[in-house]
């Protein structure tokens, strides 16, 4: 049996009253752990507030809550953010 | 940059579909996984992609280098969240690969025997703390001139992945610059790195944007399928031009003694690398490639037993649920 | 022992605790399993060492002496740790790795539950904050030991391994002094031992979903959160951690 995880499809609603939107892919052994993956991946600058995850290959195409300590706590991560940096204007863009 | 010397496939499709293929991307139309595609199209994008997103993995081992040993919390904070951005940039790459048809575990096999390449930058050791500094500031800054024109390629999730990785990489650079500024500004010793970690990376740094261009013989299918922007020269050029004026901000020397601002042109004149020692590297002859792999081969080796212990135990439990049902 | 210095230990012995167990796992970051979980571990990471900030800037604040939190992770040597052993053993395998990071969450979670409430606002707040992040470790590395426990014949063998291992570490936890006497009586914090019924409860339930065994002995190593006596595998972390701090005294970074 092959053992490859997975490839889940993950949408993020990233404010209330926004609709999910796909924001990519990632792998895992099952949906649980898909949603947790994507906090970690998809999540990390405080982009989303629900996740839903999709397995890839449940997915039909035509031709071409746990929000408290699941989002939070990144916002205190200010250094991701370039503007955190302080680049003198003499260096020009950055 | 990340995807170097890429050879383009040539293609033996019919050519009326070729010719609407080609119309649709001179329209500056999105290429999207289910629509028809040349075989030449689609491969030499897997090894583009595929080459790229092993780069951002790999690249993690030099910076990594350093996390244990960052000077301050906040400077290991930084670097570490960094280096977790370059996985993510391999993560999403590898997800734009397979829309393409190649598992991430066929493309990760193919890092690891050897079948694909990586950016030569990322076979340099990082040897002290300003290299961290100049790797963001000079190795980003290579790839961000890349990657920014990128966004708009041809092939739709190679784009959306080069746009969500853009977004992250401006910190990247940023953080590099503030780094090693404080050093080019601190005690003597500092400053001496500073300078030291600018000589090591400065040639090989310019190495990333591939040969130059009389010897890159495959650009233009690439660029006519829009998934190379510019070309190898015109790009170094760029950054040879934004990024001297960032070292005379920092006091540091480009160890070039013939760089100087042309003024007819409006560029500086440089000296190109070294391309025998460029060729030596990408032929598995850096300072690092053997530890790089290994390093890689490791993780993955290591890591087996629990990537099946996890799929184990969700087939249990899934097999659990169906019997309740 | 003082109130003040049975203060400044305490928060000694969160923010080591938190500034230890951060170098571990980010000693992963580009060597894990899979991608996905090398992003995590490097989150979990990141948020220890946030942790760590707030943990030693407010004892270096208690202690008055216009230290810096930075002064305080890189500059003491390892008698004046004040981390638990179970922090600073090497990370061996993955399953070792998630294992002490579940032990140790576990505890962590209880604990900042307790401090939430505790008299000194300093450390409600900070507890408040990390109890969240906190809560996300726990969920996650307890998933990974019940997946690893009960996935194959090897990861199964390979967590009751490091069960085995880690298990006579997880006791120090729970040890109390007279320092900790009196943060009970301030009602800084709680009494250490009283955490154990509750954490007894969480790990075995988890546990035994990971189809693990608990080892029978209660015997416990200590010395760490004292700073009586350290593994010798403290001095190795600090060596490589304190590294440019000691060879260039005064530079900033
Ligand atoms: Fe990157
Ligand atoms: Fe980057």
């Amino acid at each position: 049996m092959k053992n490859e995880w997975p490839l889940w499809e993950i949408f993020i609603r990233g404010q209330h009253g926004m609709s999910h939107r796909h924001v990519g892919s990632l792998h895992a052994p099952d949906a649980e752990m898909a949603i947790k993956n994507a906090r970690d991946v998809y999540t990390r600058r405080n982009e989303g507030v629900s996740i839903w995850v999709v397995e890839a290959n449940h997915i039909a195409a035509s031709s071409p809550s746990d929000k408290g300590p699941l989002y939070e706590p990144s916002e205190s991560k200010v250094y991701r953010h370039p503007t955190f940096f302080d680049i003198p204007d003499e260096v020009g863009a950055m | 940059m990340y995807a170097q010397m890429i050879k383009s496939e040539a293609t033996q499709d019919d050519p009326e579909k070729l010719a609407a293929f080609q119309a649709r991307i001179d329209a500056g139309e999105k290429i999207e996984p289910k629509d028809w595609m040349p075989e030449g199209y689609r491969k030499t994008l897997i090894r583009q992609i595929g080459q790229h997103a092993h780069s951002e993995i790999v690249g993690q081992l030099p910076e990594g280098n350093w996390i244990t040993r960052a000077p301050t919390l906040e400077r290991k904070a930084i670097l570490l969240a960094k280096v977790q951005d370059e996985a993510g940039h391999g993560l999403y790459l590898y997800c734009a690969a397979e829309t393409l048809g190649v598992s991430r575990d066929e493309i990760t096999e193919m890092l690891l025997d050897g079948r694909m390449k990586y950016s030569s930058i990322f076979n340099y050791p990082t040897l002290n703390w300003a290299d961290i500094g100049a790797v963001g500031w000079l190795v980003d800054g290579a790839a961000i001139m890349n990657q920014v024109p990128l966004q708009r390629t041809s092939f739709g999730p190679y784009s959306r992945a080069m746009i969500r990785i853009c977004k992250e990489e401006s910190f990247h650079q940023r953080q590099g610059y503030d780094a090693i500024r404080k050093m080019a500004e601190g005690t003597p010793e500092q400053k001496k790195m500073a300078q030291d970690a600018l000589n090591r990376l400065w040639y090989p740094s310019l190495m990333m944007f591939g040969p130059s261009d009389k010897d890159s013989v495959h650009s233009a299918q690439s660029m006519a399928w829009k998934i190379k922007m510019n070309t190898n020269d015109e790009l170094r050029q760029k950054f040879v031009d934004q990024t001297v004026p960032q070292a005379e901000y920092l006091g540091l020397t480009v160890p070039d003694p013939d760089l100087k601002w042309n003024e007819e042109r409006g560029h500086y004149d440089y000296t190109d690398p070294d391309w025998s020692e460029f060729f030596d590297v990408i032929k598995g002859n850096g300072p690092c490639n053997v530890d790089r792999l290994a390093a890689r081969n490791k993780a993955w080796d290591d890591g087996k037993w629990v990537r099946d212990g996890l799929l184990a135990h969700a087939r249990k439990k899934a097999a659990r649920k169906h019997a309740a049902e | 022992m003082t109130r003040e210095d049975a203060f400044t230990q305490f928060l000694l012995q969160m923010g080591d605790n938190t500034l230890i167990l951060g170098h571990r796992v980010s000693e992963w970051c580009g060597h894990a399993p899979v991608l996905e979980e090398d992003i995590a571990l490097a989150n979990t990471a990141l948020d220890l060492i946030g942790q760590t900030q707030m943990w030693l800037g407010l004892a270096a604040e208690v202690q008055g002496d216009g230290k810096s939190a930075d002064d305080l992770a890189f500059l003491r040597d390892a008698w004046d740790f004040r981390n638990v052993l179970l922090v600073e053993v090497p990370n061996e395998d993955f399953g070792r790795t998630l294992m002490r990071q579940f032990l140790f969450d576990a505890w962590h979670s209880i604990q900042l539950g307790r401090l939430m409430k505790s008299s000194d606002e300093r450390v409600a707040a900070i507890a408040e904050k990390a109890s969240k992040e906190v809560a996300y470790h726990l969920e996650r590395s307890a998933d990974t030991v019940v997946g690893l426990g009960d996935g194959t014949e090897e990861s199964h063998r390979r967590m009751q391994e490091a069960l085995d291992y880690l298990w006579p570490y997880a006791g120090e936890m729970f040890q109390s002094d007279e320092a900790d006497a009196e943060m009970v009586k301030a009602g800084i914090a709680p009494d250490p031992a009283s955490l154990r019924e509750e954490y007894d409860t969480l790990v075995s339930r988890v546990l035994t979903e990971a189809t693990l065994t608990i080892p029978e002995s209660r015997f416990a190593h200590k010395g760490g959160r004292t700073g009586a006596m350290h593994t010798e595998h403290l001095g190795h972390l600090l060596t490589q951690m304190q590294w440019l701090q000691r060879a260039y005294p005064g530079a900033k970074w």
